[in-house]
């Protein structure tokens, strides 16, 4: 089974802080770390190679330094490693972005199966997965909790939607997103991270994938940010005093006031 | 197209470096330098930049669709088994709104099987039209059937805006349809509003984990499609005298096929789901310590009849399912009141929460953010606070059981006497 897992890197955004006078984001210090998501993705597919053999590639788009990225894949398990990076690729929206990777996908040729992060944690869209699937003409499912079971015809998985898990049948090739819940990542092996060490990046731009120029970065991106703002607290709010037993009065009886208990 | 620093004119004086939300532009002897590979192309140091005028963004002239061909803000019904989600309901709430700032009709799109009776609600809710597409074969959802049906639908009527509900149905389906459409498409807008000069649609949206508000604009493209969360936006007011059309789409030129099918639906425990249509939630973060001290907030959710939530921090601890989640990885939340317990109050929990109607925060740390949100503070430790919250509650409803007791014992006495 071939399988790609598109990677993305992001700014750890737990870490992130707004300076208060500036209204500007706080950046100093602030990592660049694989997308959590992604590593599930990457997890799920070295689990899905080593029972059902095949390769696994991974690929990113991004500045030169996301290389870091995809070392990390390659240190977990994967064997070939992409990143589409050109100057021309920068402002990408969704949109842009899964034209981008459809592009790549179609060069790398042979594949079963794609798998993403359900979204990356910067821009938290869950747009490209269903997207780049929609860009290969191939059938998707978002949010997979669990695969059940895999044939060379079709796999079937688990989603999970609002209403509980959702058994849906995928035929291949196909395009699935992941979700936390779906396995526990692994840390790299030293066997691995010799062989990541030993192995080269593969740096493809534009024209390597032969993108159409019109469709790709910002000119290629139907979006574009007009305005960034600092979002706004509605109020403050009232602090109550006193012991514990005051306090927890107090409260009770200001929401049966309110009428809501 | 890209962008571009005008020498001559930079004085260096490093507005546009703390303008930029993306840590992009830097300056060195006086001179502002632009990272392409960081830039986003905002314009926020071009805005930041007015004094000097020195920095450009050069946008090429991009081929614009005839936008006046486009018309009518269109809403995508989601239901299942005959039941409109409300999410729906709420976006066409909101889609009234932006139609009459336009002048336009609001349609809405009902796929499914033998579901007429639901467009009429859909009606009832604020639409003008309603487009039916019903077969045996949209009976249940599938990702591919439904991009066919709706695509041909846009490609036939042409809608200004099409929204769609940020459900897991609907962050399945929209990206297909916009990727096959080849427009843009924002996902869990927070507010929505029409240009008073261009009438674009002007769709809000948290980035950076919430730490800012983007407003994103699809100024060449149509339609302009965006997804909201479930309880973002109010439902008007349902009005069975309202009129509207429903009329039927003839899909049948449109091949259906079925490369996924659903096999069966494990619906959740009982306990583990509705947060997001609770009336009340009762939500625990790291302030809590351990997984065990959740209980806390159990048997307080227990007391008041709340759903239980938790932070991101919670979750990622391991103590609580990601279903229970709040914030923007999570869920949207807007209950009557949101208990905040233990939780520091991240923007990324912020702005999943901040719309419920009463919020009360109680933690250790008088600084914490969540108290900026809050309508009552608890500054304090919330391993004693909550327990006390509850034995109170738990006081106040033994009381009122003990009164309606007496009080129907009197009842009967007296009934006695007359009797």
């Amino acid at each position: 089974m071939n399988i790609v897992v598109c990677v993305k890197q992001v700014p750890d955004t737990l870490e992130v802080g707004v300076d208060k006078e500036t209204n500007t984001l706080i950046r100093e210090g602030v990592d660049s770390v694989i997308n959590p998501f992604d590593l599930c993705a990457i997890e799920e597919a070295l689990c899905l190679k080593e029972q059902y053999g095949g390769m696994v590639t991974v690929l990113s788009m991004g500045p030169p330094q996301a290389v870091d990225t995809l070392r990390q894949g390659l240190s977990l398990g994967a064997e070939r490693a992409i990143l589409l990076s050109d100057i021309s690729f920068a402002g990408a929206d969704t949109l842009a972005t899964s034209y981008t990777l459809a592009k790549a996908v179609k060069r790398i040729g042979c594949f079963d199966l794609i798998i993403c992060g359900k979204q990356a944690v910067d821009g938290d869209t869950a747009h490209v997965g269903p997207s780049l699937a929609e860009k290969l003409g191939i059938p998707h499912i978002s949010c997979v909790i669990k695969i059940h079971e895999v044939t060379d015809e079709y796999m079937v998985a688990g989603r999970m939607t609002e209403d509980g898990i959702e058994k849906v049948r995928l035929s291949l090739p196909g395009l699935i997103t992941v979700s936390k819940e779906i396995n526990e990542p692994r840390f790299p092996s030293l066997k691995w991270k010799i062989n990541a060490a030993r192995s080269e990046i593969e740096i493809w731009s534009a024209n390597d994938i032969g993108a159409d120029e019109s469709k790709i970065g910002l000119k290629g991106s139907p979006t574009r940010v007009v305005k960034m703002t600092t979002p706004k607290h509605r109020r403050a709010g009232q602090l109550l005093e006193g012991s514990v037993e005051e306090q927890v009065t107090k409260l009770v009886s200001m929401l049966r006031q309110a009428e809501i208990l | 197209m890209g962008i571009r620093l005008i020498a001559e004119k930079c004085s260096g004086c490093k507005l546009c470096v703390k303008a930029c939300p993306f840590g992009a532009i830097t300056v060195t002897n006086k001179l502002a330098g632009i990272d392409i590979a960081k830039c986003n192309f905002c314009g926020a140091c071009v805005d930041a930049c007015k004094k000097f005028n020195a920095i450009e963004i050069i946008r090429e002239v991009v081929p614009t669709v005839d936008k006046s061909k486009y018309k009518g803000v269109w809403v995508f019904a989601e239901q299942k088994e005959g039941r409109v989600a409300n999410v729906t309901f709420e976006l066409l709430g909101q889609g009234r709104e932006l139609a009459n700032k336009l002048a336009e009709p609001l349609c809405a799109l009902l796929l499914g099987s033998q579901i007429a009776k639901a467009a009429r609600d859909l009606i009832y809710f604020g639409a003008d039209k309603v487009y039916l597409a019903e077969s045996d074969q949209l009976d249940v959802f599938v990702e591919d059937a439904f991009t066919e049906v709706i695509t041909g639908l846009i490609k036939e009527h042409k809608p200004n805006i099409v929204l769609f509900g940020a459900t897991a149905l609907g962050r399945s389906l929209a990206p297909r349809i916009a990727s096959r459409l080849e427009t843009g498409l924002t996902a869990d807008c927070t507010s929505l509003k029409i240009d008073p000069e261009t009438k674009d649609l002007l769709q809000t949206r948290p980035a950076f984990g919430g730490n800012l508000m983007a407003t994103i604009v699809c100024p060449n493209h149509r339609p302009q499609m965006a997804s909201v969360r479930p309880k973002v936006f109010k439902p008007i007011h349902r009005d069975e005298l309202r009129m509207g059309r429903i009329i039927k789409y003839d899909y049948k030129h449109h091949i259906l096929t079925q490369r996924t099918q659903l096999l069966a639906v494990v619906k959740e425990a009982a306990k583990t789901i509705g947060i997001a249509e609770a009336e009340i939630v009762v939500a625990g973060g790291l302030g809590l310590g351990d997984a065990e001290n959740f209980e806390i907030i159990e048997k307080l959710a227990q007391a008041i009849g709340a759903a239980v939530g938790a932070s991101r921090g919670a979750v990622e601890a391991g103590w609580l399912s990601s279903i229970h989640q709040v914030g923007q990885t999570g869920k949207t939340v807007r209950p009557q009141l949101y208990i905040a317990c233990g939780i520091s109050g991240a923007v990324q929990h912020l702005v999943g929460m901040q719309s419920s109607d009463i919020i009360v925060a109680i933690n250790k740390d008088p600084k914490a953010p969540i108290f900026n949100v809050a309508d009552y503070c608890v500054v304090g430790d919330v391993l004693e606070v909550v327990p006390a919250l509850t034995r109170e509650i738990e006081k106040i409803q033994d009381a009122e059981q003990t009164e309606l007791i007496v009080s129907e014992s009197e009842l009967e006495s007296q009934l006695a006497l007359s009797g």
